[in-house]
């Protein structure tokens, strides 16, 4: 009896180690997801995005350049790239028109990182895509109209 | 416990290319069961791609990127046997870091 209860409490030591080991992640986690800003995911429209993300407005530029297909047969994974030819290009962000909420993703760039990424989203209907990049605080936007057959968000 | 990240770091003369394919089901809180119940948001909320301990890449990503996310960027000031590692939080709060070697 006394056997089983010091092992059961030598048990749960060893398991507390690992929740206070846990801990320590889930605290780092935990302040990567404070980063994420949530207005802007709530967004619904372009100029909305753009002032939650600190801008007052977008310029459109060809030197901003986005990757699309023309016709995407399944909207549930459209693959989408962007490259900025803007100087100090800070940030990429991916947005679509007709989606729920208008922002998919954002790409912090650092210094020595290439302005130039490639992901793949989702796509509920026919819609712009824009691709906005944030530069010296300022925002430049380039749009491309994808076709969706079958949507993505609902299936 | 996710699963792994798959990452292929090559190095490249204009700079280091990172593809990264990361298991998620990026479940967008919009979608109803048979039941007619809506599935509960489960995304990727961030990611940080880092290299010598110094990040190369950030993202916040909101429930539209698509399910088994894939990211492609480059970098430039690596080298050949060094090392990347990527890093993403959902939003339950689950994590998960992987490191490949760059080739």
């Amino acid at each position: 009896m006394h056997r089983s209860r010091r092992e059961f409490v030598k048990a749960g030591g060893v398991l507390g180690l690992m929740v206070a080991a846990g801990l320590i992640t889930d605290k780092q986690a935990r302040a990567q997801q404070q980063a994420w800003n949530k207005a802007a995911f709530e967004s619904k429209s372009l100029d909305e995005t753009v002032k939650a993300l600190g801008g007052s407005g977008s310029a459109q530029s060809a030197d901003v350049v986005i990757t699309a297909p023309d016709i995407a047969e399944n909207g549930a994974v459209v693959p989408v790239a962007v490259a900025s030819k803007i100087p100090n290009t800070q940030a990429i962000y991916i947005l679509v028109e007709k989606n729920p909420n208008a922002l998919a993703a954002g790409f912090g760039i650092p210094a020595g990182t290439e302005p130039s990424v490639a992901t793949r989203i989702k796509m509920g209907q026919t819609s712009n895509v824009y691709a906005v990049v944030k530069a010296d605080n300022k925002f430049y936007v380039a749009a491309k109209e994808v076709k969706v057959t079958l949507g993505g968000c609902g299936g | 416990m996710p699963d792994p990240m798959r990452i292929r770091a090559t190095e490249q003369p204009d700079g280091v290319d990172v593809r990264v394919l990361m298991s998620h089901e990026m479940e967008t809180g919009q979608r109803r069961d048979s039941a007619g119940a809506i599935v509960p948001a489960h995304f990727i909320q961030t990611v940080v791609v880092s290299y010598n301990g110094k990040p190369v890449l950030s993202a916040e990503w909101g429930p539209a990127v698509a399910k088994n996310p894939y990211l492609q960027f480059k970098f430039k000031g690596g080298k050949k046997g060094e090392k990347v590692s990527v890093t993403w939080v959902d939003n339950k709060g689950e994590t998960r870091t992987d490191e490949a070697t760059i080739g």
